[in-house]
């Protein structure tokens, strides 16, 4: 099991992961320059927070034409899995592996807070270990959070149950006030209609090291590992 | 043949634009209160080479449908003038 996270110019949430995967979960790892053009045998493909390309014209716009991405797509098509957490999940829009788009914040502000999310299904890699209705304290940190997708996308990942995450309060209610973006039905992560992509606004991955004091995000991660052990 | 195109990238306007939003109300700051609607997008300007204006056109098109603006949020216009 070996996993590759994806470095564009500008990610600055590519050492957390690591770190996450190497010295919590002790698991091989490896960086992938984004002008590589080979995954180098990665089982599993993390695209990171940050700011590539400096957000220039839409977050995430620039980073999917990344000579990498090319492998990405490639290996997602064939059923690879892939996760993108809030730049990443940006760029995973952009390149069509999710649908919908990440829009500006209501307030026009970068938001960075702890929010809680509901796990909404189980039947996911990254949700595996979760129960749907369990609330996780996940923080976010984002300027486009906005998730949008026109009404019969909503629809359908509904049917196809393929929403992930909603924000949602303390005791799992959704409610306006615990949006902090105003995302379409309050949501915060999906995956494709294969399950094999997902993405993802909050940093499970700034949650997990027992010394910060929240290991909520571990979670997600421990699913993947479990999940894929077992597959 | 060199071409040069003017595109305007703009928010959809069924969608929410916070930007153009904030500069609505800012306008009875400035004593102008009967402006309103305020919208924000992008203006980009590029040169292309091609052999004729069609081929010019659709090549910018692509570039416009793939990069320059997202469907699901966006749309554009644009207007091509030939470079001297």
């Amino acid at each position: 099991m070996k996993f590759g996270v994806v470095v564009f110019p500008g990610s600055n949430c590519d050492h957390d992961m690591i770190y996450v995967l190497k010295k919590l979960m002790d698991q091989e790892v490896m960086a992938l320059w984004h002008k590589e053009k080979d995954l180098q045998g990665c089982d599993f493909i993390i695209l990171p927070g940050g700011f590539s390309y400096g957000d220039y014209l839409r977050s995430g716009a620039i980073a999917r034409f990344s000579p990498i991405m090319e492998q990405v797509i490639a290996f997602a098509q064939k059923g690879g899995y892939v996760l993108g957490i809030c730049n990443g999940f940006q760029i995973l829009c952009e390149a069509h592996l999710l649908p919908g788009a990440l829009l500006h914040n209501p307030n026009h502000r970068f938001m960075c807070h702890n929010a809680f999310i509901r796990c909404e299904t189980d039947n996911a890699l990254v949700t595996r270990t979760l129960s749907p209705g369990q609330v996780l304290k996940i923080p976010i940190a984002h300027g486009e959070g906005r998730y949008y997708a026109p009404e019969k996308t909503l629809r359908s990942l509904n049917d196809q149950d393929q929403v992930l995450f909603r924000y949602c309060d303390e005791t799992g209610n959704l409610n306006p006030s615990h949006n902090p973006n105003n995302s379409e039905e309050y949501i915060a992560g999906i995956c494709n209609e294969n399950r094999n992509v997902f993405g993802m606004m909050p940093h499970p991955e700034r949650a997990a090291d027992p010394e910060l004091g929240n290991t909520d995000g571990l979670l997600v991660f421990e699913g993947i590992l479990n999940a894929m052990i077992k597959e | 043949m060199k071409f040069r195109a003017e595109i305007n990238v703009m928010p959809l306007k069924a969608l929410l634009d916070p930007q153009g939003k904030a500069i609505t109300a800012s306008m009875k700051n400035l004593d102008l209160p009967e402006i309103g609607n305020v919208r924000v997008g992008k203006h980009i300007t590029l040169e292309v080479d091609a052999p004729d204006e069609e081929q010019a056109r659709q090549k910018v098109e692509t570039a416009c449908k793939k990069l320059l603006a997202n469907p699901i949020m966006e749309f554009f216009e644009l207007e091509l003038f030939p470079e001297n």
